[in-house]
């Protein structure tokens, strides 16, 4: 366990919101995070955004791999 | 898939691979504690990136295989109460209990609808006011908050048709059974990386302290996972044992405070019956007296009581899930315990060791 | 008198009367026509002598209208994929119905109407058929149960054919199907742009066959996805087909739809792809004629057939490593877990 998605955004109204990814969409509910904007990338697991996806994190993790990569 | 398919990049996972030959561990045996990585790991077929020494075993993190048969025989009796709707997560479907599963039971007569997000549960008893819906609760910390979500909104709906079969299990107290025990000798855990989403990665504090275990919160695409090989090996080349979150970009060292302050309001920790291993103190939740008008244990106490206790089972599930025997080395596997005819839920679960051992070919 | 009477099916239109032919006349000959219908209760088809594919399906799929397609449209397809799997160009189908009691008169006009549109894509004529009307409950909406017979173009085209060497052909995406399908029937996932795939292949296979291509299975992945058409193969011939999951061609929201609910798109439904086990030699000649027509754009080479291990079927994932692609286990559910 288990199983979360990386989604997109599109809609958030109080607690609800809609989420998108591949132009497949759900609505899910955001109470466990606050300060959420419409574009930002969040785990949805079952219907729920448990997380905030840290996009500079991901970039920069990403970036340092692929330098290694690159290196061998 | 944004978030997705970057970590899946190929050529990144092979040069992780790369170092991990160059380690100065040469080997290690390493625990994953969650069946989605148990599944991630067969499905883009990890083991044979690995350097020959160092090995991954499943360990109790498949919530579907560590519910008790009394708890599946106990939710599924619940059937039999006029008008009922069990509703449950796909997972659950197939799992046995002593004699029956829900999909039997479907195919008998009862009312057994799949959801995706118990949410979804209960708008069912909303639009069904004349039925006694009954949700499955099964799951880690990661599904736990959905569910106290849902019981709140039952409760702010005043839905008088809607309880939850609470069987969440908790993984700290989990981990700490399993280390304490002694019987399964790690020499690194990857933790997992969504059940931290919610308990922050400090939680696991105690493995480092207390059992000088490493460790890394690991995430389930497969750079996360070779990320989370690659640490464990590193801390066991420099003698260390931490806490190593590689999965940053989700996951903080912090729980989540509003997922704190709902699992305090809805729940509590009682101790819970793991499948195979028995029962693990303050590993479990219940549902808290407040909200107990949404506890199918109180509701249909009767009936649950009427359950008769389930016998001592053939199954080696048990041993899968505590990392002391590989899927292969049981005898009925593949043999009396096929995934279309499982014994056990490791079998039956599609994240259980022994169903990605069958499936894909592991080990 | 249908349209005026009843905007509902009566158990009356499965009666056998006057109320039936009605229904018969005006709904399903004024659709897709009486083609050699003499009013008696078989078909009489003038064939030359030979071999002939025959070849029978049941349709129950929920809803009866989904994206990209509906049950009338499905009947057909499916039983014409199904004929061209044995290197049979289609000829005639029954088409019967199991109707469930206050069925929308307007729904079962619409199933017909996209029967006919079906067959004349598809150049197969329905022949002849059935109606029965059931009480309301005893079936869902509608049923349709068809027959189909075709003339074998090439004999020896076979599930158990396939020989070490030969490439295999997967002529476009995997999993529409059954995504479109699942996300329509359940309140899972909110679904804008995923539609099943369901077509006819006739142009396809014919074109092939034409063209000389020493095509030696053929299979129309439906329930088990191409899991299980490729482990039905591996097992009937005895061998081992390995893929490439990078060569798999899979629309981006049906993967996406996919991840999201824990399947896996290869064991997921299709109803308008084949796959082409053609010799070596044949290979890239045959994938320029499928990409060449219609619902043939996006084919690919998916893999080979190698002698062993036998019966089984591997996947080389994008690094490199190899799992055993399983035949499904059972239901397609989704997870959480």
């Amino acid at each position: 366990m288990c199983l979360a998605v990386p989604m997109r955004l599109t809609q958030i109204d109080g607690v609800l919101a809609v989420a998108e990814v591949s132009s497949v969409t759900r609505k899910v509910r955001i109470d466990l995070l606050p300060d959420l904007a419409v574009g930002d990338f969040v785990l949805i697991h079952a219907g729920l955004a448990i997380s905030k996806i840290d996009e500079r994190e991901a970039e920069e993790t990403l970036a340092l791999l692929k330098e290694l990569t690159d290196e061998v | 898939m944004r978030f997705s398919d970057e970590f899946r990049d190929a050529k990144i996972v092979q040069s992780i691979a790369e170092r991990l030959r160059n380690s100065a561990c040469k080997s290690a045996t390493i625990m994953e504690v969650c069946g989605t990585h148990t599944m991630s790991a067969a499905r883009f077929g990890l083991k044979s990136l690995l350097p020959e020494g160092v090995r991954l075993v499943s360990g109790p993190g498949c919530p579907v295989c560590v519910t008790a048969p009394n708890d599946i025989d106990a939710f599924l009796a619940l059937g039999s109460v006029p008008g009922a709707i069990l509703v449950s997560f796909g997972d659950m479907l197939r799992v046995p209990g002593s004699s029956t599963s829900l999909e039997r039971e479907r195919a008998a007569g009862a009312d057994v609808r799949i959801v995706y997000s118990p949410l979804d549960a209960v708008e069912i008893a909303a639009n069904e006011p004349d039925k006694q819906i009954v949700f499955f609760g099964v799951g880690f910390e990661t599904t736990m908050p959905a569910v106290a979500i849902s019981i709140v909104s039952a409760a702010e709906r005043n839905l008088a048709n809607f309880t939850v079969f609470c069987v969440h299990k908790t993984m700290p107290a989990a981990l700490r059974a399993l280390l304490a025990g002694g019987e399964v000798k790690v020499s690194g855990l990857l933790l997992p990386g969504h059940v931290t989403t919610i308990i922050g990665a400090d939680a696991y504090d105690f493995i480092a302290k207390e059992f000088s275990v490493p460790c890394a919160v690991t995430g389930f695409e497969p750079v996360d996972m070779m990320l989370g090989v690659e640490s464990i090996l590193k801390q066991r080349a420099e003698g260390v044992a931490k806490i190593d979150n590689v999965y940053a970009r989700a996951v903080s060292p912090q729980a989540n405070p509003r997922a704190g302050r709902l699992f305090d309001k809805v729940f509590e920790p009682c101790d819970a019956d793991w499948r195979g291993i028995g029962v693990i103190p303050a590993s479990g939740i219940r549902i808290r007296d407040g909200y107990s008008a949404f506890d199918a244990r109180k509701r249909f106490a009767e009936v649950i009581e009427a359950v008769p206790i389930a016998p001592i089972s053939e199954c080696l599930c048990g041993d899968v899930l505590r990392g002391a025997m590989r899927p292969v080395d049981c005898p009925q596997f593949g043999a009396a315990c096929t995934p279309s005819d499982p014994v056990g839920p490791c079998m039956v679960s599609s994240e259980g060791a022994c169903a990605a051992a069958y499936r894909y070919g592991g080990d | 008198m249908v349209h005026g009477d009843s905007d509902r099916v009566l158990l009356s239109h499965g009666a056998g009367g006057r109320v039936m032919t009605d229904l018969i006349e005006k709904v399903f000959l004024a659709s897709y026509g009486a083609h050699g219908s003499t009013g008696d209760d078989s078909a009489v088809l003038d064939v030359a002598l030979g071999q002939i594919a025959f070849t029978t399906d049941s349709f129950v799929v929920d809803p009866i209208f989904f994206p990209g397609g509906d049950i009338g449209r499905l009947a057909v397809c499916g039983t014409v994929n199904d004929l061209l799997t044995a290197a049979s160009k289609p000829a005639a189908l029954s088409v019967s119905f199991i109707i469930e009691e206050g069925l929308e008169m307007r729904a079962l006009e619409a199933v017909a109407a996209s029967i006919q549109d079906a067959a004349s894509e598809a150049n197969v004529r329905i022949v002849t058929g059935d109606t029965k009307v059931v009480p309301r409950g005893s079936a869902d909406k509608v049923f349709i149960t068809t027959a189909g017979v075709g003339i074998v173009l090439r004999p020896g085209v076979s599930g158990s054919a396939a020989k070490p060497g030969d490439k295999v052909i997967l002529t476009g995406s995997a999993g529409d199907h059954g995504t479109a399908v699942m996300l329509a029937r359940e309140n899972l996932l909110d679904n804008e742009s995923v539609l099943s795939d369901v077509a006819p292949l006739t142009d396809i296979v014919l074109a092939l066959l034409e063209a000389g291509c020493r095509v030696h299975a053929m299979r129309d992945p439906t329930r088990g996805g191409i899991a299980a058409s490729l482990n039905e193969i591996a097992r009937q011939s005895g061998v081992c087909i390995e893929i490439d999951e990078m060569a798999v061609p899979v629309k981006p929201a049906v993967a996406a739809a996919c991840e999201a609910l824990g399947l896996d798109v290869l064991q997921v439904a299709n109803e308008g792809k084949m796959l082409i086990v053609v010799s070596p030699d044949d290979a890239d000649r045959s994938l320029e004629i499928v990409h060449g027509r219609r619902y043939g754009e996006d084919a690919r080479i998916i893999g080979e057939v190698r002698a062993a291990p036998r019966s089984r079927v591997q996947m080389r994932t994008a690094f490199g490593t190899s799992r055993i692609l399983d035949m499904p286990a059972g239901e397609l559910l989704p997870r959480i877990c």
